[in-house]
């Protein structure tokens, strides 16, 4: 009884539409229609398209025929699948390996790990695989200069511009994902199960077949296949070792299509039409294996304390790895970027290069007006795409958990669609949208904002229904029965209550849009150009190491974002 | 005070056919009484409540709260809750997590409709926190009090701005047994001494019975019976009533006989039963019989004289503590009955029990 809702239908007739309780909706589920639907919808009807804004529509399967039946289609699909598989497995087995030695194990020093294992996600992808080139590659490549003289090798033993390269470098950028939700798997797993299993006389082998490693299953399956998606779908490794390697995937099929001269918006749009369904199909059955409740869920389940395995004298095998992996992995990457910014220009390591070192690429950064214009827009971009998002998604996730009008669900779907949506298909779908679309915006940051929003419309419901599900009802209520009116109860018991939940929801779109690659690669040209657009394009030109400085700028830009973060979680006590 | 005329509060539960959570209740609480809504949940109690809170809006009746028409569905009417003159708590409390004792308390005066100076506010926050005697906590966060303690800030929440009324719902039902128990004292003695109308919604029968000045048993939205804690516990009118409150057996049988007194006998499996049986009843129609376990009287040995006797073996005897609770085996029926534990009694030893008349009573068996 106590558990009913206030139900508002009763209120019918005209009444419903002078009641701003359902203006709201509507004014919403048209902002999210032509946000999240129009695009795509844009994008179907121009892989159709003879031509980009016809005068008169053509009908044609001849950009499907462009895309899907040239000799390299099949070349580029078995590249997709063995680079999103490979990394899918590999990041997969990272995650999980650090996740169980730092969760369930007495490998020393491990709670210090639970951090270090993080930290990689401050590296936008670009840097990434800047940093790996750095590396690896096989002409300069660090490492293998390093290796090359330790054991007196004739060639490089590594070369990041293959497959297996792209595979681990775009891995280790994705570890970090897979270590935070195995991490959660391994916490809500109830250790009475384990122990009951060895109360009826299983060893600890048998233990882990037949009850650890089942309960794990289904987790490990939707793991897998969100690692496979996302995959699928980046472009940070594809563009900047796929392409100069001529390895080409799916997402970098639709980047050429689009920059070939003349450009073929019909092919490419047609390719993103076939990658927005193969990652259509990933989320659906991913939501389908998690279950449709849990897709706000940040919390899963209670917290248990687990078991520990003792692993004897194998901890210092644990150990090691941990230590290797902190050190290659997580350390070199910025070790390598950070040297390389005070280089004139990359050489391979050696004492006569300490002379060398100097500030002058970041002095030279202070004249050099696309970095300062880069850098301004990413700031205006990421700061007003949170804002915008959030207020956008604060409105839906209240209408949708609170009011409970017919129909709400509905927004709760849209909102949601764009998760479904790889960077470099919402980029192109906004082309076809705003080269026929009557609104001066193209080439704009303006653009590249409503791009942004799309995207990462689904986190911040997330973060906002997080929020708004967590305020018992009663709380407000009792500020009704107290004599608050419907504004002083939203402003005095509401608004502050959602606020921590919004603030984290603010500056993770803030940091994702900071860092965005895929989308912006596509629309943000000449005034409207972004950090890691600047990036790629200089890299490209190859001056490399002034790269590297704007590179840490950038890093430093993000741990002060990460930063603030820290204070305002620890002022509102946020979980983090 | 609060006057509730044939309320209806009808759901939707998704098909066509609504649920009427509250079917018809009308009741009046005088001014000053303790009144409890009680029964189990589902029955309706915590809507009719809401209803009268404005938090949820009735859609056939009339409720009438410090004499003023705050609902009427034939009018129209409808008082939004924040401008009816009320107080509540809440089940869970509803303490707001971002503010201090204090703030939570000074919240109705400060969005009121009347300003309250910041002296004024300071003056009645003090002296609603020392009532329910949590002076000394006004600066701590809500969150770092206590179960009981967060009760008594609802509390002094619910009366800072000296509501006509207060709405209680089930606000002790989160307490642990002993901290329930000295609540129930500890609330009715401040009900007493304020003098505010109090309506009260439990499913807890203790908590009705030792509280309330009246109460209404509710069952499927409807009030099945209104009366003083005594006459509900005492003198059941429905079998649902007599099974809700309180252990009670029940013997079915049929009326053999009528008195004009109210007293009567039945037929049972047992044997003729000499009870007190309702006005509408005629000979022949189907009864049981109810009798509270405390009530019967248990002889060891075959008693000389005395009515309503009937031979039966121990079941099972067990020992609580306080009592011993004994179940004895009848011809068909088992009976429950609590007994001094000074009793020694072992299974099946033979024992006659002794069901005295004016503590039978016959109920229609549907």
């Amino acid at each position: 009884m106590t558990t009913v809702a206030l139900p508002r239908s009763e209120r019918t007739g005209f009444r419903l539409l002078r009641e701003p309780a359902l203006i709201i909706p509507i004014i919403g589920a048209g902002v999210l229609i032509y946000l999240a639907v129009l695009p795509l919808f844009m994008l179907v009807y121009g892989s159709f398209e003879k031509e980009i804004a016809p005068r008169e529509f053509v009908v044609t399967l001849e950009n499907y025929v462009n895309a899907y039946a040239s000799p390299y289609t099949y070349s580029t699909f078995v590249n997709s699948i063995i680079f999103a598989t490979g990394s899918a497995a590999l990041t997969f087995l990272l995650g999980t390996m650090l996740a169980w030695l730092t969760e369930r194990t007495n490998t020393p020093l491990r709670s210090l790990f639970v951090p270090i294992a993080v930290v990689p996600l401050i590296l936008p992808g670009v840097l990434e695989s800047i940093a790996w080139i750095f590396l690896l590659s096989p002409k300069f490549g660090y490492l293998n200069v390093a290796l090359q003289s330790l054991f007196g090798l004739q060639s490089a033993p590594f070369n990041v511009f293959s497959l297996p390269g792209m595979i681990w470098v775009h891995s280790v950028g994705q570890v970090p994902l897979a270590f935070l939700l195995m991490v959660a798997a391994f916490k809500s797993m109830d250790p009475s199960l384990e122990e009951s299993a060895m109360m009826s006389g299983a060893n600890t082998w048998q233990t882990f077949r037949r009850v650890t490693f089942r309960l794990l299953m289904p987790t490990t399956a939707s793991v897998l296949l969100i690692l496979f998606v996302r995959t699928l779908e980046s472009f940070e490794t594809p563009a900047l070792i796929g392409i100069p390697a001529r390895i080409y995937v799916y997402t970098s099929e639709i980047y050429l299509a689009f920059n070939e001269y003349p450009p073929d918006y019909g092919r490419g749009a047609a390719l993103a039409v076939g990658l927005l369904l193969l990652s259509a199909i990933g989320v659906w059955l991913y939501t389908r294996s998690t279950g449709e409740s849990k897709k706000y869920q940040t919390v899963t389940g209670k917290a248990f304390r687990p078991r520990q395995f003792d692993l004897g004298p194998w901890k210092w095998v644990g150990f090691s790895f941990l230590m290797v992996y902190f050190v290659f992995v997580v350390l070199m990457p910025f070790l390598v970027l950070f040297w390389a910014s005070f280089l004139p220009f990359f050489a391979t390591p050696g004492w006569d290069a300490l002379d060398k070192l100097s500030f002058d690429n970041y002095r030279y950064l202070v004249g050099f007006r696309p970095f300062w214009d880069a850098l301004q827009n990413s700031i205006i971009l990421a700061t007003s795409t949170a804002t915008v998002a959030m207020i956008l998604t604060s409105l839906i996730a209240w209408i949708v958990y609170k009011s409970r009008l017919p129909g709400s669900w509905l927004l709760d779907f849209l909102a949601f669609i764009p998760i479904t949506v790889p960077g470099i298909v919402m980029g192109m779908a906004l082309i076809l949208l705003y080269v026929a679309f009557p609104l001066p915006i193209y080439g704009t940051i303006w653009l590249l904002m409503i791009a942004y929003v799309t995207r990462y419309m689904p986190y911040g419901m997330r973060a906002a229904s997080g929020a708004i599900v967590q305020i018992h009802s009663e709380l407000e209520e009792a500020a009704s029965a107290s004599g608050a009116s419907w504004w002083e109860t939203f402003k005095r018991v509401t608004l502050p209550l959602l606020r921590p939940g919004i603030a984290a929801g603010w500056i993770y779109i803030c940091i994702v849009s900071f860092r965005e690659f895929s989308t912006s690669v596509l629309l943000a040209t000449g005034e409207s150009r972004v950090l890691s657009i600047l990036l790629f394009t200089m890299f490209e030109q190859g001056q490399v190491t002034v790269v590297a400085a704007i590179g840490m700028l950038m890093i430093l830009v993000l741990l002060i974002i990460v930063g603030i973060f820290y204070r305002i979680s620890g002022r509102f006590g946020i979980q983090t | 005070m609060i006057e509730v005329k044939s309320l209806v509060k009808i759901f939707a539960d998704g098909k066509n056919a609504g649920v009427r959570a509250v079917d018809r209740v009308s009741f009046k609480v005088e001014e000053r009484r303790f009144y409890t809504l009680l029964g189990p949940s589902g029955c309706g109690k915590t809507t009719t409540l809401r209803c009268i809170a404005g938090l949820e809006k009735a859609d056939e009746g009339e409720i009438i709260v410090a004499g003023e028409k705050v609902f009427s569905a034939s009018s129209g009417t409808f008082v939004p809750a924040y401008r009816r003159p009320i107080g509540m708590v809440f089940q869970s409390y509803a303490i707001w997590p971002h503010m201090t004792v204090f703030e939570n308390v000074a919240f109705p005066l400060r969005v009121g409709k009347q300003k309250v100076s910041n002296d004024e506010i300071r003056k009645k926050v003090m002296a609603a926190v020392e009532q329910v005697e949590l002076g000394g906590y006004e600066d701590r966060m809500a969150t770092q009090l206590s179960g009981g303690q967060q009760q008594r800030l609802a509390l002094a929440r619910a009366l800072v701005r000296e509501p006509k009324v207060l709405l209680l719902d089930e606000p002790l039902s989160n307490l642990d047994a002993k901290l329930r128990e000295r609540m129930r004292v500890e609330l009715r003695e401040l009900q007493r001494r304020l003098g505010i109308t109090t309506l009260y919604v439990t499913h807890d029968q203790i908590e009705a019975l030792s509280m309330s000045n009246v109460i209404a048993v509710m069952s499927a939205g409807v009030t099945v019976q209104e009366g003083t804690p005594r006459e509900i516990y005492l003198q059941p009118r429905t079998k649902f009533v007599a099974q809700f409150i309180g252990s009670t057996n029940q013997i079915s049988g049929q009326v053999t006989n009528q008195g004009s007194d109210g007293t009567g006998t039945v037929r049972t499996d047992e044997g003729e039963i000499s009870c007190g049986i309702l006005n509408e009843l005629t000979a022949g129609d189907k009864v049981v019989v109810v009798v509270r376990p405390e009530s019967i009287v248990l002889h060891q040995k075959k008693p000389s004289h005395g009515e309503n006797v009937l031979e039966g073996k121990i079941g099972a005897a067990m020992f609580l503590g306080e009592y011993v609770d004994c179940t004895i085996e009848l011809g068909k029926n088992v009976l429950e009955t609590h007994q001094p534990h000074s009793l020694r009694v072992r299974r099946g030893d033979p024992v006659w029990v002794e069901l005295p008349p004016g503590d039978c009573m016959a109920l229609p068996a549907e």
